[in-house]
């Protein structure tokens, strides 16, 4: 591969740990990086930034929405702009549920996954040097941290009934076309199309590394299964992001340059955009939770101290996860006036799904079965993990009947069943990941103790918060809402309690990151003993700027 | 030219005949007039119908009181609101019968698995770790099982949907459902009663009329019981959707379709339900209320309404000699009604609901 940094001029930034390269300086090292493990740093990095971004966000909401009224919105509408009256502060609300979901979707948990583990730890576990295209891998960063900037900014900007992009995060027309004049929903879009290449180039650079640049005897059968778990994401991606392309870009001309794509009056059809959006958005939702799968694999085994059952039901549940998540999108439609017998097929169609994916928990079940398992933080996590996305697995089966979910549909039953499998699954996976890694990635240990703190606090909190959920659904209470009625108001508030809960399990998180970049103690090649077979724990921690000079020969 | 005017006669008979079932008992003295409709200037008999049944149901109409814990949420609540139609019934019941114990015994089997691995396998239990990797039996065992728990929950949930699609009778209630940023627009173009708007009730007035804030609305959708009503759905402007909770009922309101939704309300009250798809500033707050009434106390209404509650009746009968150069004028009172109703289907590329169940 081609080396960059063996060019760059050697100063006084040298790490202790570069063998054989100097590494480049800070501006170079950070802002022109060609390192895949340098890229996955920064996108953390930025995913933690933007995860506060949107968690700063939700918490706004969960104050809003603790009693009935439009107490605070006013007020934060003001903040942005001055002569906010009710009208704005109303707007505000659908700009804040349109910036959490967006954010958390493609700025928080893709980064952070992909980008950030997945950077990290696809080229070290089947011993490559680094990525492909490591200049590529640069460009998608930067792409993503612009869309960001972008739609963050789409905030300042006139949207409508005020300032912002305020259609959720779906962008559905006529709402985002002729419902939001003003440049925000264009900022929004440019956001989308910008983040979508970032990660069509993620995903490409992920294909080619995995197909070419195993180390000698790392069959594709032999690959960690969080590898296989990125390669099968990565192909959702490159199939599945041009669709939004196409659905967003027709937004855009139907806004700007009088296309009618979505617009009855012209021969267009606003149904046209849920079913394109769609196709991609329900391969979306496997994205963000895929690798999370390949993160708890590689957890139980390690902490089992066993390898994973049933290694290729595994990999191959995970690929038909993948092929039936492009062929099941209409389930989020089901209202929207279509024919019996399609609804029948999407039904039965998006119940197939629960088949692989039950194989995938009992499979982590049987990895434990007859495992010496230790409780470390990372095992924890994942244990919660496989408890939290049954919760939200057996819900999604509630919701593919579409005869129930005529009464479900967008109330917050489909709210607290999409975020059992995305804050507590997702989510959970990546603390779980990022309690795994953090010492190879840093060179410290975390506290355990507050590992396992962050932990409980955070599990107790997100239940409470979206446990309740389920029953404010069930009595009809419809999603999007800043304000409700008298009937919805205890369970809002509890909800609202668990957020404050699961907000001193982050601050704990922090406090853990802090303290043990600092204070840590410094961590073995491998700390975590001999279930931990892949080959990044063959490797100092952390790793060397340059690693597998000499490719590993895998038995 | 003969049978063209029997045919008339027939017509404007059956028309008096169905009128009079309706009526009752004082409409009874109308019958002549409407029988000799063919003869005499048709909208002077028409109104003689419709005079003579006033005295019929309540001349008046009040709006009704909600009953609390019905057709809307209650403090607290977790379970679904009570269901007051057959589908809601049916939908229910596979709900709380099959899926909600299916998904419980799920969770719970997964927890006690995830209980006992824990324990039982944890280093100090178990200090050596097994070497198992593979065993396919138990493998299918967890994949077929799975499949036939889901081919179980198919069964009946495919014939939910059936059933939710099964179209409308013949006699069903048609009422013309539009949604606006942010209100309701509600028309029942076969009772002639022209398109009135539906909007919420602000808190002082919602709370001295005794009904929910967020839910009460000034003009309600007003329905007989036990009677199908079919709704015809669209948008104006954004896609809004229509939803009652209690009659398990959901309906996007997208602009350029016309959407068929049924439902029957079999319990007299007040149903209350809110806009279900994001539509702009005022999402929150356009919702809706449908009041269920005896059949007589909604002719009443429709009555207060300008409209004739036998028209649903009359309309066909005029239907039906259509082709006669002069029959329209047998039935002035159904002719709106009739060029309602199809202009409604004109405007809607799409209408929803397939046939085959």
């Amino acid at each position: 591969m081609t080396d960059i940094a063996a060019t760059a001029p050697a100063h006084g930034h040298d790490h202790a740990h570069d063998h054989d390269h100097d590494t480049p300086g800070f501006f170079v090292r950070w802002f022109m990086s060609t390192n895949h493990k340098d890229i996955g740093t920064l996108y953390l990095i930025f995913a933690i930034v933007a995860g506060i971004v949107g968690g700063v966000i939700s918490g706004m909401m969960r104050w809003e929405l603790a009693e009935p009224g439009i107490q605070h919105l006013v007020g934060w509408a003001q903040f942005f702009d001055g002569a906010a009256g009710e009208v704005q502060a109303k707007h505000f609300w659908n700009v804040m549920i349109t910036a959490h979901g967006l954010i958390m979707v493609f700025f928080m948990v893709m980064p952070a996954m992909i980008g950030g583990f997945g950077n990290w730890f696809v080229p070290l576990m089947i011993g490559a040097p680094d990525m492909a295209f490591p200049r590529m891998n640069n460009v998608s960063f930067w792409l993503t941290f612009v869309a960001f900037f972008m739609l963050v900014g789409s905030m300042f900007v006139p949207g409508g009934s005020g300032l912002g992009a305020g259609t959720g995060w779906t962008v559905y027309a006529p709402l985002s076309t002729s419902g939001s004049p003003g440049p925000a929903v264009d900022m929004a879009i440019f956001s989308l199309h910008l983040a979508g290449a970032a990660s069509i180039l993620g995903a490409i650079n992920f294909i080619t590394t995995i197909f070419n640049m195993r180390a000698p005897g790392m069959t594709l059968h032999k690959m960690p299964l969080f590898v296989w778990s990125v390669l099968v994401t990565a192909f959702l991606l490159l199939l599945a992001l041009p669709v939004l392309a196409a659905a967003i870009t027709m937004l855009l001309t139907d806004r700007n340059f009088g296309t009618t794509f979505y617009d009855a009056a012209g021969g267009g059809d606003p149904v046209l955009y849920q079913h394109l959006f769609w196709f991609f958005g329900h391969p979306e939702v496997y994205i963000m939770i895929l690798p999370g799968f390949g993160i708890v694999s590689q957890i139980i085994s390690t902490f089992s101290r066993k390898p994973v059952f049933g290694y290729l039901g595994m990999a191959y549940a995970m690929v038909a996860i993948g092929v039936v998540g492009f062929i099941v999108w209409a389930h989020h439609m089901f209202t929207v006036g279509m024919s019996v017998n399609l609804k029948m097929y999407f039904t039965a169609a998006t119940m197939v799904i629960a088949v692989p994916t039950g194989i995938k928990i009992f499979s982590w079940i049987a990895t434990m079965w007859g495992g010496s398992m230790s409780f470390k933080t990372p095992m924890v996590w994942s244990l919660g993990f496989i408890f939290m996305f049954t919760v939200g697995g057996v819900t999604g089966v509630v919701l593919a009947n579409g005869g129930v979910d005529t009464n479900l549909h967008d109330t917050y039953y489909v709210v607290a069943h999409f975020h059992y499998v995305l804050s507590l699954g997702a989510v959970f996976s990546l603390f779980a990941g990022f309690y795994y890694w953090f010492p190879k990635m840093s060179g410290r240990m975390y506290s355990e103790f507050l590992g396992q703190l962050h932990f409980w606090i955070f599990f107790i909190g997100v239940n409470v918060l979206f446990f309740p959920q389920h029953f404010l659904g069930q009595q009809g209470m419809p999603r999007r809402y800043p304000d409700y009625a008298e009937a919805y108001a205890f369970w809002h508030l509890i909800s609202s309690y668990g957020y404050v809960i699961m907000g001193v399990g982050v601050l704990i998180f922090f406090a853990n990151i802090l303290y043990s970049l600092v204070a840590g103690k410094r961590a073995a090649d491998n700390p975590w003993g001999e279930g931990a077979t892949t080959l990044e724990w063959t490797l100092s921690s952390p790793p060397p700027f340059h690693q597998f000079n000499e490719l590993p020969r895998i038995a | 030219m003969k049978s063209l005017k029997t045919l008339v006669i027939a017509a404007a008979l059956s028309l008096g005949a169905v009128g009079a079932g309706h009526a009752q008992a004082p409409a009874t003295p109308a019958e002549a007039p409407v029988a000799t409709a063919p003869a005499n200037p048709a909208p002077a008999a028409a109104d003689a119908a419709t005079t003579a049944a006033a005295p019929a149901g309540d001349a008046t109409y009040v709006p009704m009181k909600p009953t609390p814990g019905v057709g809307q949420p209650v403090d607290a609540g977790i379970d679904f609101q009570p269901q007051v139609s057959p589908v809601g019934e049916q939908a229910y019941w596979f709900n709380h019968v099959i899926l909600l114990p299916v998904i419980t015994i799920i969770t719970l089997l997964v927890l006690g698995l995830l209980l006992w691995v824990v324990f039982r396998y944890r280093a100090k239990a178990n200090p050596v770790p097994s070497k198992t990797t593979h065993n396919t039996f138990i493998e299918i065992i967890w994949t077929a099982i799975p499949v036939l728990i889901l081919a179980v929950i198919a069964v009946p949930s495919i014939r939910l949907l059936a059933q939710q699609y099964e179209p409308p009778s013949k006699e069903a209630l048609t009422i013309k459902v539009t949604g606006y940023q942010w209100y309701w627009g509600y028309a029942y173009p076969d009772q002639g009663i022209g398109e009135y708007v539906s909007k919420i009730l602000p808190k002082d007035k919602a709370e001295a009329a005794g009904e929910p804030y967020h839910l009460a609305v000034d003009n309600r959708m007003v329905v007989p019981v036990g009677r199908q009503v079919k709704l015809i759905i669209t948008g104006a402007d954004v896609i809004h959707s229509f939803a009652v909770p209690a009659f398990w009922t959901k309906m996007d309101a997208v602009p350029g379709r016309a959407n068929e939704t049924t439902f029957t309300a079999n319990k007299v009250g007040v149903y209350y339900g809110q806009c279900s798809e994001l539509c702009g500033v005022d999402h929150g707050y356009m919702p809706i209320a449908v009041e269920v009434l005896p059949v007589d106390k909604w002719e009443a209404w429709v009555r207060s309404k300008g409209g004739n509650p036998a028209g649903v009746e009359a309309a066909p009968a005029a239907a039906a000699p259509a082709p006669a150069a002069d029959a329209p004028a047998a039935a002035p009172a159904a002719a709106p009604a009739a060029t309602t109703t199809e202009a409604a289907p004109a405007a809607a590329p799409a209408a929803a609901p397939a046939t085959k169940n």
